[in-house]
């Protein structure tokens, strides 16, 4: 520690090559920490202990595949289940058929197995009392500027109502919040309305229901109840597969983009493009100091604390560079996020992040350091003071 | 004096890009002609090619420091190409789907195939209208189809890994109405019988989809008889027979959309406004290619915002990169350059040398970044869940001449910033200071 104004001073005995690699370093970790945060907004979703409670119980033969509302008074008595609620996929759109909002129609009580969403108790009330009624995800309500007691035209790109109409008419009755910032933003973005309402006016749905949510007492049985509730249905023709949530998303996810190899090639080539410049900028300023660090040497400086030093400026560069651009990314990120009107869900650079990238920028510290170090700590006094 | 130079430095580097973003080839191979020109006919010209030929003959000496504007740039080219190619690839799948003769007639307000449900009497109604192609039977070349998802197990999962695949129950005209489906392995499906045949895409993606093996649909066993290739969305789909398809899925008669052949593109305003016209019909008309183009529109914009998001991030650092390197190339070179002005030469020599090698540099990255994505990110495949479709998608990278070109594009953008301030500044420094400095 006592060597830090040494190192200080040597880092920036030239200030514009720091500087130019320090921006390059910011960069490179500016990419590093959106990207991570994709990366981990992709795995981690429907990772939270309350989806670890939750069970999908869905058609086996596919996801568009509805089920018989019959089935919920058949689940409620396997052992093991606290609840079981039913929801189905509505396909609204706002104005443009492409303007998707994910709006599902549920059984009222399908918010009481979400205790992530929070809804105050008067909106709650005048959402059960209102047959038309819809609660509107947060951040869907401002997208679209509307505001509690509003009326809204939504088309459903999969159902019309009785006339044939594809324009339905919702109040909002309420605002969800969603309790856990970083990992609930999707229930910011979600509509829910009456499954009563939706299937007494389409002609389309007669008593059908995409899926069946079940809260189970104890995680440790979810397995057991899975099975349980799918025996329910073997072989009959609506035979059903019952996944927890977490497991559920992660597939979706997985179906949707292979995250990690993309980010994981895209940083590949960004770090070793990092590793050959910070390197290449270490080099010069030892060569530079050649006879400085001879100097140091002859006062006394130990071939070691020459090593020590060197390595330390190196992974300095590495740190001050990197620190700034996670810094950045963390700043950038909620401002990307509000800025795509909620069509990127991005929780923010993590803790796990800074971990990983302080390691990283520690460890291309040292790499990049290592070689102008090697050559700093066997430099021959002689030889380095007479210029040859 | 000095702020004023970088100011004006600063407007002329956004002037530059912005021409350079507009600048189609031609533009370029102009500009290149005019520069050798100028180099072989002037004497200022004359005077800039032996300055940058020294430049250039010492290029082996500063090789470490060259390297990282090379592999720098490289880098930046090679992730912007392969993730544009990406965006390309998803497009061209889509796009290669549709065709401008063919119209897709939907339940009003359906955003997509799947969502689309028609009743019986509008099946048998849509083909009657005008501008329909005839085959040698003289019956319209109308093929109703009904599109639905079926859970798969995938390839090289755990058995609990199942993945969503579309299966699309066909008529015999459905080939008729893409004649670019083949069937490459195997033989097609009987009518009537619980038998598959799979597209080559779908195939290489879920288990078990290999002509004589046999699937689970729900409750019911189906087998595979055969695999087909179409070079588009298809490839990605599974095919039966229309009824039975229904019959699983419990629709009764009715399906999903009608694929039509017209007679030609001209026909498709008419067969479109006698369809919008009857009162019998609630439905939705557009060509193929309006359809799939459609459909891939929001992932192509999402894919390229965010390959070109990447690919700005990644050139500033490759930008800061390159002017460390050429400001040290061009102070290590200072007396050098200081004693060519001393004898007569004057800066734009001095400024066109070093611009032109660090673009020399910047080129060869730029070359190596485009190459090596061709090579091995062209014809990658990947997949994902498309939007208006129920199951993955699978398509493959196209890393086009367009894409290449602007990779090279970006490299020379990068080279040009990353070489004109170290430039001017090798042009401005004082004669008498850098002939003493060493």
């Amino acid at each position: 520690m006592k060597y830090l104004h040494l190192i200080w001073a040597a880092l920036f005995r030239r200030k514009a090559r720091t500087i130019l690699t320090l921006v390059s370093i910011a960069a490179a970790f500016l990419l590093f920490g959106m990207l991570d945060a994709v990366r981990t907004s992709f795995d981690q979703a429907g990772q939270s202990a309350n989806g670890a409670q939750r069970l999908q119980t869905g058609s086996r033969l596919s996801f568009i595949q509805t089920l018989p509302q019959s089935l919920e008074a058949q689940i409620a008595q396997v052992p093991g289940v606290k609840m079981v609620t039913y929801a189905n996929w509505f396909g609204g759109a706002y104005q443009d058929p492409h303007n998707a909002v994910f709006s599902f129609a549920v059984e009222p009580n399908y918010i009481d197995l979400y205790p992530e969403i929070e809804v105050s108790a008067a909106e709650r009330k005048a959402f059960d009392d209102t047959r038309t009624g819809v609660l509107v995800g947060e951040k869907l309500a401002q997208r679209f500027h509307w505001k509690v007691g509003d009326k809204i035209p939504l088309q459903s790109t999969i159902f019309p109502n009785r006339q044939g109409d594809k324009n339905w008419t919702f109040d909002i009755a309420g605002i969800m919040h969603s309790k856990d910032k970083q990992a609930g933003g999707f229930y910011d973005q979600l509509l829910l309305l009456h499954w009563k309402y939706f299937d007494e006016t389409t002609p389309f749905n007669r008593g059908q229901v995409g899926w069946y949510v079940t809260r189970v007492a104890d995680v440790n049985q979810a397995d057991r109840v899975a099975k349980a509730i799918d025996a329910l249905s073997a072989n009959s023709d609506h035979e059903t597969r019952t996944q927890t949530e977490q497991a559920a998303t992660a597939n979706w996810m997985k179906q949707l983009a292979d995250i990690g190899l993309i980010v994981g090639s895209i940083m590949g080539a960004v770090f070793f493009t990092l590793l050959l410049l910070s390197g290449n900028t270490m080099m010069q300023a030892v060569r530079e100091r050649t006879s400085e660090l001879a100097v140091l040497k002859t006062i006394g400086f130990s071939n070691h604390a020459v090593l020590g030093i060197v390595l330390a400026e190196s992974v300095l560069l590495l740190l001050i560079g990197g620190v700034v651009g996670l810094g950045l990314a963390t700043a950038i990120i909620p401002a990307v996020a509000a800025g795509s009107g909620g069509m990127l869900n991005l929780g923010g650079v993590g803790g796990n992040s800074w971990v990983l990238g302080l390691l990283l920028m520690v460890a291309i510290g040292l790499l990049v350091g290592a070689l102008p170090a090697l050559r700093a700590m066997r430099l021959n006094i002689v030889d380095a003071l007479a210029g040859r | 004096m000095n702020i004023l130079i970088n100011i004006a430095l600063l407007a002329f580097i956004v002037v530059v890009l912005v021409a350079w973003i507009m600048l189609p080839w031609q533009g370029m191979a102009v500009l290149a002609l005019l520069l050798a020109a100028w180099m072989l006919f002037t004497r200022r010209g004359r005077q800039a090619a032996s300055v940058t030929r020294v430049g250039i003959s010492t290029l082996g000496q500063r090789l470490g420091s060259s390297a990282v504007i090379v592999i720098g740039i490289a880098g930046v080219v090679g992730v912007l190409v392969a993730l544009l190619a990406m965006g390309e690839g998803y497009a061209e799948t889509l796009r290669k789907s549709g065709s401008a003769d063919t119209a897709i007639v939907m339940r009003g307000s359906s955003a997509s195939e799947v969502m689309s449900v028609l009743d019986h009497d509008s099946v048998v109604l849509i083909p009657q209208a005008p501008g329909i192609a005839r085959d040698a039977k003289g019956q319209p070349v109308a093929s109703p189809e009904l599109v639905v998802a079926a859970n798969l197990p995938l390839k090289g999962g755990s058995a609990d890994d199942e993945g969503s695949v579309q299966l699309r129950g066909v008529g015999e005209q459905a080939w008729a109405v893409r004649p670019n489906v083949k069937i490459i392995q195997g033989r097609n499906f009987q009518p009537g019988m619980r038998e598959l045949i799979v597209g080559k895409g779908a195939a290489r993606q879920f288990a078990g989809l290999e002509p004589g093996r046999g699937i689970r649909l729900g409750n019911q066993q189906w087998n595979v008889v055969g695999i087909f290739a179409s070079g588009d969305a298809m490839d990605s789909e599974v095919w039966a027979d229309a009824s039975v398809v229904a019959d699983t899925y419990r629709r009764g008669s009715s399906r999903g959309s009608v694929v039509v052949k017209l007679t030609d593109p001209k026909a498709y305003d008419a067969f479109k406004a006698e369809l919008d016209g009857n009162p019998q019909l609630k439905v939705d008309v557009s060509t193929t290619l309006d359809y799939f183009n459609k459909q891939s529109e929001g992932m192509t914009k999402v894919i390229r915002i965010i390959g070109i998001t990447v690919g700005i991030i990644m050139a500033i650092g490759a930008m800061f990169g390159a002017l460390n390197t050429m400001f040290a190339a061009v102070a290590a070179r200072a007396r050098e350059i200081a004693t060519l002005r001393a004898i007569g030469f004057r800066g734009l020599p001095v400024v066109v040398a070093v611009m032109l090698e660090t673009m020399l540099l910047a080129l060869v990255g730029g070359l190596v970044g485009g190459l090596l994505a061709w090579l091995i990110f062209n014809g990658y495949s990947a997949s994902t869940l498309a939007a208006g479709t129920v199951g993955k998608l699978s398509f493959e990278l196209r890393v086009t001449p367009a894409l290449l070109w602007t990779g090279l594009k970006w490299a020379l953008a990068i080279g040009f910033i990353g070489g004109l301030y170290p430039a001017v500044r090798a042009a401005r420094l004082p004669v008498t200071t850098a002939l003493r400095e060493l």
